[in-house]
């Protein structure tokens, strides 16, 4: 045994990772993501959300050939994978930027501010980006 | 009186430099949306009103590859905005006396 699991049963906490920013334009989008599927080795309680510019990030049919950068947009179909399921899309922040949910790469689920609110509220650790 | 490029390559979503570059353009002068700017072109997006009010006035111009990029293709881009590519970037630049990037 570790001397980290020497207290007994494991501890699983709430964590959300809150995405606010587009992808392409800074690097905060990408390194979230990168961070949430490290994290989510961890067996902890994860959920992912995008609200504001973020939303963006899960636009479906990005294409970044004329640009040179890499489209890491397919990667946010992994998260499935990992096991992080509790993906949540800010209604609000869809339609002010004229989008809906079948503009999105993955199945999330859309809600209402105050809705997120409340889920926002009952976690132990919230990381932005 | 010159002619000035505006560069906006922030999203209007999350800084201000769209509000400020559409107050204090003159008539004349034009405005090419690039980088995360290009969300101010959809035209379901909430600033279409503040850009549509300005057409006319101002020459806008939106960057093909960034909307390519983010995914933005099959979006209706608001009525009147030319699509350039990285040629027609370096056209309107020189085309225009000044370039102004807004940071």
């Amino acid at each position: 045994m570790e001397p980290w699991e020497e207290d007994g049963p494991e501890v699983v906490k709430r964590f959300m990772y809150v995405n606010r920013r587009a992808p392409y334009g800074t690097i905060y989008a990408l390194e979230c993501l990168e961070v949430v599927l490290i994290a989510a080795a961890f067996d902890q309680d994860v959920s992912v959300v995008f609200v504001d510019d973020g939303v963006c990030q899960l636009k479906k049919d990005q294409d970044t050939t004329a640009i040179g950068m890499k489209n890491f947009s397919n990667t946010y179909r992994a998260l499935d994978d990992y096991d992080v399921e509790k993906i949540y899309v800010e209604k609000e922040s869809l339609e002010a930027r004229g989008l809906t949910e079948e503009d999105l790469i993955i199945p999330v689920e859309v809600l209402a501010a105050d809705q997120l609110g409340d889920i926002m509220a009952q976690q132990d650790v919230v990381i932005s980006s | 009186m010159s002619t000035m490029l505006h560069l906006i390559n922030k999203s209007p979503f999350d800084r201000n430099a769209l509000d400020t570059c559409l107050r204090l353009a003159k008539t004349g002068s034009s405005v090419l949306l690039l980088e995360d700017g290009v969300y101010a072109a959809m035209s379901g997006g909430s600033y279409a009103k503040a850009v549509s009010d300005r057409m006319g006035e101002l020459t806008f111009y939106v960057l093909g590859p960034d909307v390519s990029a983010r995914g933005l293709d099959d979006k209706p881009l608001i009525d009147g905005i030319d699509v350039v590519d990285y040629g027609g970037f370096v056209d309107l630049v020189v085309e225009h006396e000044t370039a102004q990037s807004w940071l």
